[in-house]
């Protein structure tokens, strides 16, 4: 078992490599990451401290991107900002793939009614437009960065339940499972042992495809004024902020809008290189 | 077929049952009341009249009752009344506003259709090339894009700079002197950056998709048997292979719905266009509860139709599927 | 026009829209007035649809804005912010100050061509006043003990005691008894194609996009000469913003920022008028008295001495705006322009808290008293970005004297429901709106302190109290002015708010547009003798 493990674990990463899209992207979200978490030692402004007689500086060499309206350095701020973003991103999608994962599972392995019943409610929530139950959750609630991530993640679970089921379904009567179960093995053995590894791969794909998904939700909300809460720094906060200066203050609208561009592509470039490493149906080189 | 038709119209019952549901439930999670939205802007309000406006709008009933009043009355079709303090029927707003969102979505879906589809051909027949990568980042480009920031800047670009196309709305002022052709000139003029912008962000999944599927059939064995038989591939891939390839694209055509109607309240927003998102966003900031519910129902059902649409035209174009049912009756 | 006179005090929620009143202007581009001529459209940009055009079921400005051009009161304040007749000829009121007697202009017609009179006035103070009307601005007519149409021209009131606000209350929009009477005024076709005596009358209402009125050529007044008035509904600023430099809006109100940086351009110049004058509206920081950290006045003086007002101005608003120092604007009858106020003095500062006794005990730079760290949290509703910077600029200041300061944004309903309504909170940030009459009892008398009134910082003075009370009970001015210019030094002293700054209005307008005269009432009260000369008509 765990020689297979590890030979496969090879396979995959060494056609993860291969793919030089996936492997830029897969650099962007590693070097966002240790920038975000070094924030404080590569600036030397605070994200909020304001100086109202110096607003909206031009990109200079004191401030790489320039001032925003209060007199906050924007580089200083997209870096904390990029720690709230993929937070976001991340806590929502961690959330989303929990439920997911467990609602999958249960369905899948114990069929009947229970199925039905979850498999129903799957469909009825794929039938609302997601963003306008975000919506109308999160503008009811006060505003905070937690019912922002919770809610993407209420909202975000079910592709992850009907893919775990399709593939325990697959899974559950194959002989070694079958064996497992003759052998007296618990349920919860059987499943945590020999059904859950064999989905996490697909599972990855799916998730790293929803961070993507939740930082842009996150800036679709900021957008319209409800997403992070002022004044803690988000890509889409800023962003939405820099919008009122798209024409003279260019710098406030342009490095957020190309921050969450190219990370977004990163983490869609990612996802895409771990599905076709995993699955050898679509990947490049066999 | 009639036997399919009948048993999925059946299973829309409970899932119409559990929208309302979910509806209700997540309107009535939140704190606060339409009524402090009306009243909270003027101070020359008493409590009394803050209590009979709660009156007026039936707030001091239990829950349950007024779920059950709402549901007896979606039955009717009847809506409820605006708690805006116009108080029209909320089906008569969202008469006026659905038009618009759904003609412009039919449109992002027909522009959608017709580029990604060859996108995802020709990723797949060339792929692994520079073709197949570069078409990969594009598609996820428009899918990466904050919309709404390509939006501004395009409107800065086109609009202001260059002054080649209008900012925002469906018509310029005026426009109802003018002959049908100059009309519907005008209204092109006003869509061609939302509806740009917007297909240009849904290309990536159906591409995807198309590819995947596109790849999945060129390695099947009756494609080799054409091949071997010497039909020139183009013949191969549009006769044989783009028909069964096709086949899954219908399902994603109402998949994509929900995601449509979504994204509808940043472009309505941003374009001025009156539809059905800044309706429904209008009426959340105003904790406008009849109308948040009236849309998200609608936007729901239109969902399940849109499933059942696809799935029958899914069903017509299968002809196992077809057949298995027939013979099953 | 005046879309402030009927509110006294409307709190601020979004304060985009253009206000209407006015001191000095900044005319720009030189052009030839050219000869007045009827036509052209003026389209002006609205953040927000209106709600309903029945003003009496309306508190959004968007509605207010419009229904100002359809409807009239019976009086309303002219350009120099004086009471004058509107649709009442002239009025006048008993000796004894109890009853106001309006003689109604002849002559005048509803659009539909229905003679307006005395029955349209009772109508809606009817209407007004009953319980069943879902309205927010009863308040005042319910000091009214008797009214009464004792002839087709002639209506009359009667009040239980002297009440200043009186007269301003009756520039409430006249609603048409004829199409009204002894219907649901909540279900009403008039909502959504009203019928008014003003000088602009309904065209069309394309729910989502635009509201068109054209002009009334029966207008009592003569017929203005812009043709039609359209209302452009743009959801997002910068589409206005873009919308007006792309020439397809020709007014909107700039925010600081535009007016400063973004519309200094020759060719924006060129084509666009810009005017600047003082808004009625203030900005404040509220403290709940109740609450024991705020008890203590001289920790009210320190913390406004420790805030810098001029920064808060010149950071929020770019400089376009004045510092407060009391409920009212600068230069109105009723401010007082020699109010002590503490100015920004950090010195001063932390030697009033050292005398109430707080002290940096542990050199952590927060000052500590009975144990406990000094830190208290401002709450402000979300959405508002100047009031949100305001905060912002706000815990700096008061870090450097040894407060810890929190902010948190709550969405209005709750911030209303849950906090300000139950008293639940230490600081906040909001505005008002400055009303035309001085009175100050919703706001500052002691018996207003209750659940869901509008004294929620709790503030009790029984010298203010009985100011206020002589102030709304009599009718001369003189006696008023001395009652409300006592009143501004006691809260100077008091320091119940730290009154912040009056922000400047900022409308623009393309410069096609002639008659434009700036007045202590704004530019929109001429509206119908603005004109477009011939050869520079668009529409």
């Amino acid at each position: 078992m765990t020689r297979r493990d590890s030979y496969l674990r090879d396979v995959v990463w060494r056609r993860f490599r291969e793919n030089r899209f996936a492997l830029a992207g897969g650099m962007v979200v590693l070097a966002l990451f240790v920038l975000s978490i070094l924030a404080p030692f590569i600036t030397p402004y605070e994200p909020n401290s304001l100086d109202a007689y110096h607003v909206l500086l031009p990109p200079s060499s004191a401030h790489w991107f320039g001032t925003d309206e209060v007199g906050r350095d924007v580089f200083t701020r997209m870096l904390y900002g990029a720690q709230i973003s993929l937070k976001v991103g991340f806590v929502a999608v961690g959330i989303a793939t929990l439920i997911g994962t467990v609602v999958g599972l249960v369905s899948g392995y114990y069929g009947g009614w229970l199925d039905s019943l979850l498999m129903r409610f799957v469909d009825i929530m794929f039938c609302f437009p997601t963003f306008f139950l975000i919506l109308a959750v999160i503008a009811l609630l006060e505003p905070s960065i937690w019912y922002i991530m919770l809610i993407i993640g209420l909202t975000g679970w079910m592709g992850v339940a009907r893919l775990v089921r399709a593939e325990v379904l697959s899974i559950r009567e194959r002989d070694y499972v079958l064996a497992a179960r003759v052998i007296g093995c618990s349920d919860m053995r059987i499943i945590f042992r020999h059904i859950l590894p064999n989905a996490v791969g697909p599972v990855l794909v799916y998730a790293t495809l929803g961070i993507a998904g939740a930082i842009l939700t996150e800036s679709s909300l900021s957008f319209l004024g409800i997403g992070v809460p002022p004044p803690t720094p988000s890509w889409g906060n800023i962003l939405a902020s820099g919008k009122e200066f798209l024409e003279f203050a260019w710098w406030l609208f342009l490095f957020p809008g190309l921050a969450i561009m190219v990370t977004v592509l990163s983490y869609y470039l990612v996802g895409e290189g771990i599905r076709d490493a995993i699955d050898p149906r679509f990947s490049s080189r066999r | 077929m009639l036997y399919y038709l009948a048993k999925r119209l059946l299973l829309m019952i409970p899932l119409l049952v559990g929208i309302t549901v979910i509806t209700f439930t997540v309107i009535h999670l939140a704190p606060g009341e339409p009524v402090e939205m009306q009243v909270a802007m003027n101070p020359k309000v008493s409590a009394e009249a803050r209590e009979r406006l709660r009156k007026f709008y039936e707030l001091d009933k239990p829950l349950h009752v007024q779920y059950a009043k709402w549901v007896s009355r979606l039955v009717r079709l009847d809506f409820g009344r605006s708690f805006a303090p116009d108080g029209r029927p909320v089906i008569t707003k969202i008469r006026e506003r659905l038009p618009v969102t759904i003609s412009l979505n039919l449109i992002v879906l027909i522009l959608e259709f017709a580029l990604a589809i060859p996108i995802g051909i020709m990723a797949a027949t060339h792929r692994d090339g520079p073709l197949d990568r570069w078409t990969t980042v594009f598609v996820f480009l428009g899918f990466a894009t904050p919309l709404f920031w390509l939006s501004l800047i395009l409107m800065y670009l086109f609009g202001v700079k260059l002054d080649w196309l209008p900012i925002s709305g469906l018509h310029s002022l005026g426009y109802e002197a003018h002959g049908f052709w100059w009309r519907v000139g005008d209204m092109a003029k006003h869509l061609v950056i939302p509806l740009g912008v917007a297909t240009f962000g849904s290309l990536a999944g159906l591409s995807r998709y198309m590819r995947t599927g596109m790849i999945e059939v060129l390695g099947q064995d009756y494609i080799m048997t054409a091949r071997a038989k010497g039909l020139p591939e183009r013949v191969v891939i549009y006769r044989h292979a783009l028909r069964n390839a096709l086949l899954p694209a219908i399902t994603i055509l109402g998949l994509s719905i929900p995601a449509l109607i979504g994204g509808s309240v940043i472009f309505e927003s941003i374009f001025a266009i009156p539809g059905m998102g800044k309706l429904f966003m209008d009426g959340v900031m105003a904790r406008d509860y009849p109308l948040v519910m009236g849309v998200l129902v609608i936007g729901a059902v239109l969902t399940l139709l849109g499933n059942l649409l696809a799935d029958l035209a899914y069903a017509i174009a299968d002809p196992r599927i077809r057949h298995g049912r027939e013979r099953a009756l | 026009m005046n879309r402030c006179r009927l509110v006294c005090l409307v709190l601020l929620v979004f304060s985009l829209a253009a206000c209407n009143e006015g001191k000095q202007a900044v005319p720009a581009g030189p052009r030839l007035p050219g000869i007045p001529a009827y036509g052209d459209a003026l389209v002006a940009g609205s953040i927000g649809e209106p709600s309903t055009l029945l003003p009496l079921l309306a508190s959004d400005s968007a509605s207010r804005d419009v229904a100002g051009q359809i409807y009239n009161g019976l009086v309303r304040y002219d350009k120099n912010l004086k009471l004058e007749g509107d649709l009442a000829e002239k009025w006048e009121i008993s000796r004894d100050g109890l009853t106001i007697t309006f003689h109604l202009r002849k002559g005048v017609t509803w659009h539909d061509g229905q003679p307006f009179t005395s029955r349209d006035v009772l109508y809606t103070y009817r209407v007004t006043i009953d319980p069943k009307t879902p309205t927010a601005y009863a308040e005042n007519f319910k000091q009214v003990k008797r009214a009464e149409a004792p002839d087709p021209y002639t209506f009359r009131v009667t009040y239980a005691k002297p009440f200043a606000p009186a007269l301003e209350s009756w520039g409430v929009e006249i609603l048409p008894a004829h199409l009204l009477e002894g219907k649901d005024v909540t279900r009403s076709e008039l909502a959504r194609q009203p019928v008014g005596t003003g000088p602009y009358r309904f065209k069309e209402w394309i729910a989502g996009q635009k509201l068109v009125l054209e002009s009334n050529h029966d207008y009592y007044e003569g017929r203005p000469y812009i043709d039609r008035y359209v209302y452009r509904i743009i959801p997002d600023t910068a589409t206005m913003y873009m919308e007006l430099k792309a020439g397809g809006l020709d007014m909107m109100g700039l925010t600081p920022v535009q007016y400063q940086r973004q519309t200094t351009t020759k060719e924006f110049l060129s084509r666009f008028n810009k005017y600047r004058y003082p808004a009625s509206a203030y900005t404040y920081l509220g403290y709940n008295l109740r609450h024991p950290l705020f008890s203590d006045r001289r920790v009210r003086q320190a913390i406004t001495s420790a805030i810098s007002k001029d920064e808060i101005i010149q950071g929020v608003q770019f400089g376009m705006g004045q510092v407060a120092h009391g409920p009212y604007k600068p230069g109105t009858w009723a401010y007082n322009p020699n109010v002590r106020d503490f100015t920004y003095n950090p010195d001063r500062a932390r030697a009033l808290l050292a005398e109430a006794g707080w002290r940096d005990k542990n050199d952590d730079g927060i000052l500590v008293k009975d144990g406990k760290p000094f830190s208290f949290t401002i709450l402000t509703n979300q959405g508002n970005d100047q009031r949100l910077k305001t905060a912002l600029i706000i815990q700096q200041r008061l870090k450097a004297v040894g407060i810890e300061v929190k902010i948190r944004t709550i969405e209005w309903a709750s911030f209303l429901k849950n906090f300000i309504d139950k008293g639940d909170f230490q600081a906040i940030i909001l505005g008002w709106t400055i009303g035309q009459d001085p009175d100050l009892f919703d706001v500052w008398h002691s018996s207003k302190t209750g659940p869901r009134e509008l004294n929620f910082v709790g503030y009790k003075n029984a010298e203010v109290d009985r100011l206020i009370e002589q102030g709304r009970g009599t009718f001369d001015q003189e006696e008023r002015r001395r009652c409300y210019y006592r009143i501004q030094e006691i809260l100077a002293e008091d320091q119940p708010y730290t009154f912040l700054y009056v922000p400047d209005a900022l409308p623009v307008v393309s410069a096609r547009f002639r008659g434009i005269e700036p007045a202590p009432a704004g530019i929109m009260h001429n509206f119908i003798r603005w004109y477009v000369p011939k050869g520079e008509q668009v529409y």
